[in-house]
């Protein structure tokens, strides 16, 4: 069973490269992390051998609460996404089929299921990445329709990628910057005089961008470029990336993918602080353990079709996803 | 064996390098140096300098020649170097620039040159929209052959419109209005040491046709002013959008970075000064054919930007110069000029891949992958 987006185009080749199987704890989360790039991604002795490869600490006093980008802010526990029998077919592989569920502001909701499931799949349709066969998206109660990437991504919602795709010959802070310009509109004219609104732009950028290094505890290496940094690091500077740009929903693919246990609590914390912080999260995760430490509610996917949801205690005696993670054939164990 | 320094010198901590010794130095020193090095540069051609100077051609002529590879570079620069698009029909935009010139002083009409100078930087840059807009949705050497066919349906073109003067090209272009303000004796070297030539002079400015020194002092100043708005551009929202869109397109896009607009700009701004350039070039040639615009024009200026360093401003100027420089220096081995520049390339690739200038980042996380290389080697060995 072969992940549907990997054939048809080279847009995000983020399906997963692990072998499909039981993700446990201790499941192939970690052998599944972008192998496919190889370009930004640092070797297993860079994390070991640099000395200034020590595990980060982020700074969660640091207010990076998102600004005011222009949409409607909903109050806590209204919905803020809406994912309406969403069907998408490539030729004759539907990757999703009629898939429903919807995101509440606040919430940090998980996105599970067994590889090739369609959990990334469902990520591009919510960014525009792909346009559904069927079906909608709906944000802030209004459906996305044919919106741009970037049209998107200005709106509100923001993501990172399952293997790691940084400006690798940019700079940690211009990294972030990026995102930040998102909400910016100096053009050249305004470059070129160095008029007002360039002005205030660049600092104002510098500044955000400077606090949300120094929340991810990456403010020592702003001017390190993103190819250099460790791997954890790198991890950390796309969640950052994804916040400069303000998101009101932050979709996070496989964070997790590649740390250590110690180093997988370290992101429940953050990304349980950067829900404090105003932000709602919506997380696709291979380890159990972490989705269901962190997570409000989880959504199960298989096969491109959603086969329960509920909250973690639902999810965890839910027959069918046990039967979809350990592979029982259910007419089986009927 | 008395004084034998074991530790070798390359175990030091790195010394700081020419960047950080220049960019340590007090702001009125790094301004002094810098109007000193631009007085230099004018003076250039009448300091006649020994082994520099060309023997066979007018180094006043080779230096405006050098100058306006410099000014492609430039803008080419801002295309392949930093948004990241290889575009191999940049000659179009030179020829464009120049042929406005050419219609709108000599051909069909008697404008100003004055005027139509911008209207020769606001046509190309109109081409290059025109040219970016339905083929900037495709990527990389699809880009670069639709771009290599946009160079060849121009030079086809001008060959093929009589308008456009046909393959006889448009000759008497006007010189551009000058002012004679004052003379500038250069320097004569025949007796072994320098001595000043008060006969030999060059007028500030008087666009004669036999002294080309005031067209290399226009084009000098022209590339200090790009130079200025590649500075002020590229360390702004802009420039941070162009690279991004080149590193990782789908990212940048993701991230909110409008990127087929940007790429836009970058080629329209490209061709703007490509066409600047090109309009330089029909004024101080005067006369101008479809002959003038090869497609090797193409593939020389993309040398330019590779041999410098795409991405680094000065290393495409370096670029530029070795290009446009070394076979006017090196006229009397005119058979073997080629034959050594393909070996020059061919070494360049082998042992400086990124350029004689690289970009700074470029060098530094080359450094860090030296680092990394010379850790993981000692980690091996334990």
């Amino acid at each position: 069973m072969s992940d549907p987006t990997q054939p048809t185009t080279g847009d995000d080749p983020t399906a997963p490269a692990g072998t499909p199987g039981p993700a446990g704890p201790a499941g192939p989360a970690g052998t599944s992390a972008g192998t496919s790039s190889g370009r930004a991604e640092p070797t297993g002795g860079r994390t070991l051998a640099d000395p200034a490869d020590e595990v980060t600490e982020i700074n969660p006093d640091v207010d990076i609460a998102p600004e005011d980008i222009g949409v409607p802010v909903v109050s806590e526990g209204e919905r803020l996404l809406e994912v309406d029998e969403v069907t998408l077919r490539f030729g004759g592989v539907v990757a999703l089929n009629e898939v429903s569920f919807h995101i509440n502001k606040g919430e940090i909701l998980g996105l599970i299921g067994p590889n090739g499931a369609g959990k990334t799949t469902c990520f591009n349709v919510m960014t525009g990445v792909y346009q559904p066969t069927s079906g909608g998206v709906r944000y802030l109660g209004k459906p996305l329709g044919k919106r741009k990437k970037y049209q998107i991504t200005k709106l509100g919602i923001a993501r990172t990628f399952q293997n790691i795709r940084l400006f690798a010959n940019m700079t940690a802070l211009e990294n972030v910057l990026v995102g930040v310009d998102a909400h910016h509109s100096t053009g050249v004219v305004s470059a070129m005089f160095r008029l007002p609104k360039h002005r205030r732009e660049e600092g104002q950028g510098y500044a955000r961008a400077l606090e949300l290094l120094t929340f991810m505890g990456l403010d020592g290496k702003a001017d390190e470029l993103a190819r250099n940094l460790p791997y954890g690091d790198q991890r950390r500077l796309e969640i950052a990336r994804a916040l400069a740009t303000s998101p009101q929903l932050l979709c996070l693919d496989e964070p997790a993918a590649g740390f250590n246990p110690a180093e997988k609590a370290k992101l429940m914390e953050l990304i349980r602080t950067i829900r404090d912080q105003g932000y709602t999260v919506l997380l696709i995760e291979h380890d159990m353990k972490l989705v269901m430490g962190v997570t409000d509610r989880i959504v199960v996917l298989e096969f491109g079709r959603k086969i329960a949801e509920g909250s973690p205690a639902e999810i965890r005696d839910n027959p069918a996803v046990i039967a979809a993670y350990l592979g029982v054939d259910e007419e089986d164990a009927s | 064996m008395s004084t034998t320094t074991s530790t070798p010198a390359a175990r030091k901590p790195t010394s700081p390098g020419f960047r950080e010794r220049v960019t340590n130095l007090p702001k009125a020193v790094k301004i002094l140096l810098w109007v000193l090095f631009a007085i230099f540069l004018f003076l250039l051609p009448l300091l006649n300098i020994p082994f520099i100077t060309t023997e066979g051609s007018d180094f006043g002529g080779v230096l405006f020649t050098v100058a306006t590879y410099v000014l492609v570079a430039l803008g080419l620069n801002i295309v392949v170097g930093y948004a990241g698009l290889l575009d191999l029909g940049y000659v179009g935009f030179y020829a464009i620039g120049a042929y406005t010139i050419g219609v709108l002083t000599s051909e069909h009409a008697h404008m100003s040159w004055v005027v139509v100078v911008p209207i020769a930087i606001v046509i190309a840059m109109i081409s290059g929209i025109i040219l970016g807009a339905p083929t900037l949705r495709v990527r990389g050497d699809y880009l670069a052959i639709v771009t290599l066919g946009f160079g060849e349906i121009v030079r086809l073109t001008l060959v093929n419109s009589q308008w456009l003067g046909g393959a006889q090209g448009i000759s008497d272009i006007p010189k551009p209005p000058g002012f004679e303000l004052f003379e500038v004796p250069s320097i004569d070297w025949s007796s072994g040491a320098p001595v000043v030539d008060l006969d030999t002079t060059s007028t500030f400015l008087k666009f004669g046709i036999n002294d080309f020194v005031p067209y290399y002092w226009l084009a000098l100043g022209v590339i200090s002013l790009v130079l200025l708005f590649d500075i002020l551009v590229k360390s702004s929202r802009v420039g941070r959008a162009w690279e991004a869109t080149r590193e990782d397109e789908d990212a940048a896009e993701l991230m909110g970075v409008p990127t087929f607009r940007f790429k836009l700009l970058a080629f329209a701004l490209g061709a703007a000064i490509g066409g600047l350039s090109g309009a330089l070039f029909a004024t101080k040639a005067g006369f101008i054919s479809p002959d003038s615009f090869q497609l090797l024009l193409s593939i020389l200026f993309l040398a330019a930007v590779v041999v410098g360093g795409a991405g680094n401003r000065w290393g495409v100027i370096v670029g530029a110069i070795v290009v446009s420089y070394f076979p006017e220096r090196f006229r009397e081995f005119a058979d073997f000029r080629v034959l050594v520049f393909g070996l020059a390339l061919m070494l360049l690739a082998i042992f400086r891949p990124q350029g004689l200038l690289p970009p700074r980042r470029t060098v530094r996380a080359k450094r860090a992958d030296d680092r990394q290389a010379v850790l993981e080697e000692g980690e091996a060995s334990v």
